[in-house]
């Protein structure tokens, strides 16, 4: 783990509130699943973002967002040669290296770019894997998706794209060794209920208010079965069947 | 420099519960180059903290309501000691506590471990049922202090609330009833609503309040504290520059702790200091207990 300054390749917006900055990488680590926290202010704003590795190319790596609220939104701004800080790699991704067989990679909204690199390692990895992605009305990020899977199902919540409803309706997890999903919690809980009925290994991706982003702070703190744990230093992936909810 | 007799080889102190129990900021830089560090807050049992959001950012500042999540005073005892031993710098047990028994129990356990002080919390402002109740009333922080002291032979600092009915009159009662020092301020009482949701933000309702947005009520505080008490005082609220720090002096603090900054900046520490040594030359300050308390 690293805190360091960086420089902002590009800053493309993707729909309406969705965004991917590519930052000069500078050698840091990325694993699937992990995040960095980012900041492209001084102490205007006292903490830095949490946001989760979309992309990692030999000498970038691409963060995607949304704007939700004053971070964000100056991160909006951001233009090619501008400075930004990462901290990071943080937490534990996906564990892609044991993961065998046949896998399902189900997001929602923005719970969808860490399970693009996480798609794009168990390809390489000879994995095969199916992408089920869930969007309100407007897609974004499926083509990424494409050089990895081998079927990608979409749905939308009007149908305005794919299938009209929720994603979690055409996911049949019998057909699955392994699910990893990323997104709402009321979505990841369908997702786990369903993997519990047909015992197949789920794996959550959890998102959280953070404050120090390694582990200090306990600002993230969640009730497992195994006890208290940090979503930053211990998650932000789970196995579904340690989670209580 | 030194505190109740601990020497310091700086003034910087890493704060309770921003900073664990040093192990993950020391993965970025040695730790070891502050001053000292305070535990994460101790509870004689281990508590599992609040539920619900724990962190929310606000204007220069953010609130917290993590509850005192740790693994209680003997598991510190047994892991968390060895682990902050190795930095080599000055080891700060923080304790909060819920009763009197409590505080007495935990403090004479620490006070028979191997700390170079104790700071007793009697301040947090996010558990419920007692916690802040030590923190406000001066008479009520003199009889826990005072019973506290009985069994703690370790130098002892007392953590206050700016909460406090009369923040001079309790860091006077801290100070008769035994304290070797003071820290002062822990978090600011304080409350966001989520607008959406017509719910406040925190399941207690009221949470603390930290960062720059305190930071020149917290320099009041130490000031009109210093000019009264005759213990050292540890000035602590949003500090986040070494001029900070040398405002804090300036009103008397014998040291600072830094908290919040860390999480703006995870090496706030190490690069404050840094700073500090250059703005001191750069001010012709050779020595930083010529300015103590000038103001």
């Amino acid at each position: 783990m690293r805190y360091f300054e960086s420089e902002v390749i590009a800053n493309q917006q993707i729909t309406q509130d969705i965004f991917v900055v590519q930052v000069k990488r500078n050698g840091a680590e990325a694993a699937a699943g992990q995040f960095y926290m980012l900041k492209s202010w001084d102490t205007e704003l006292t903490l830095m973002r949490p946001i989760s590795i979309f992309k990692a190319e030999a000498d970038s790596l691409h963060f995607m967002y949304r704007t939700v609220g004053r971070g964000t939104q100056r991160m909006a701004r951001l233009k090619a040669g501008d400075p930004i800080r990462l901290l990071g790699p943080c937490g534990n991704g996906y564990p892609v290296a044991e993961i065998k067989g046949k896998v399902a990679v189900l997001g929602g909204g923005v719970g969808i770019p860490p399970l693009c690199e996480t798609a794009k390692t168990l390809r390489n990895n000879g994995v095969e894997v199916d992408a089920f992605l869930g969007f309100r009305d407007v897609l974004f990020a499926v083509e990424e998706f494409e050089p990895h899977c081998a079927n990608i199902f979409v749905s939308t919540e009007k149908g305005a794209e794919g299938y009209k409803g929720f994603i979690t309706d055409l996911l049949k997890p019998e057909n699955y060794d392994v699910v990893l999903t990323c997104g709402p919690e009321v979505m990841m809980r369908k997702v786990a209920a369903m993997c519990a009925e047909t015992g197949t290994t789920c794996y959550c991706s959890l998102e959280h208010r953070m404050a120090c982003g390694i582990g200090a702070c306990l600002g993230c703190s969640i009730r497992t079965r195994s006890g208290m744990k940090r979503v930053c230093k211990d998650g932000p992936v789970f196995l579904s069947t340690d989670l209580m909810w | 420099m030194e505190i109740a007799g601990v020497p310091f080889k700086n003034p910087i102190i890493a704060a309770s519960g921003t900073f664990g129990f040093g192990e993950e900021y020391h993965e970025l830089y040695d730790v070891g180059c502050l001053g000292g560090i305070s535990s994460k807050g101790l509870t004689l049992r281990p508590k599992d903290g609040n539920e619900g959001i724990r962190v929310w950012e606000t204007a220069s500042g953010m609130m917290n309501s993590v509850g005192l999540q740790n693994p209680g005073v003997e598991a510190f005892i047994e892991h968390g000691i060895a682990q902050m031993r190795r930095f080599g710098n000055v080891l700060i047990a923080n304790m909060g506590g819920h009763s009197m028994e409590d505080y007495v129990t935990g403090a004479s356990m620490l006070s028979e471990a191997d700390i170079d002080m104790l700071e007793l919390n009697i301040s947090c402002p996010n558990v419920k049922s007692g916690g802040m109740a030590f923190g406000i009333k001066a008479d009520v922080a003199r009889e826990v202090v005072t019973a506290v002291r009985k069994v703690c032979s370790k130098p002892l600092i007392v953590k206050l609330s700016p909460n406090a009915e009369n923040i001079v009159e309790m860091a006077l009662a801290c100070e008769e009833a035994g304290a070797d020092a003071l820290s002062l301020v822990n978090t600011f009482q304080a409350m966001a609503i989520d607008i959406r949701k017509r719910k406040p933000v925190f399941n207690n309702v009221y949470a603390g309040l930290s960062g720059a947005a305190i930071k020149p009520i917290a320099l009041r505080m130490v000031h009109s504290v210093c000019k009264q008490v005759h213990v050292p005082v540890i000035g602590i609220g949003g500090i986040c520059t070494a001029e900070d720090i040398l405002e804090f002096v300036m009103a008397g603090a014998a040291a600072v702790q830094i908290g919040t900054v860390n999480f703006n900046n995870p090496m706030a520490g190490r690069d404050m200091l840094n700073d500090l040594s250059h703005l001191c030359q750069a001010e012709g300050i050779a020595d930083i207990n010529e300015i103590r308390g000038v103001c």
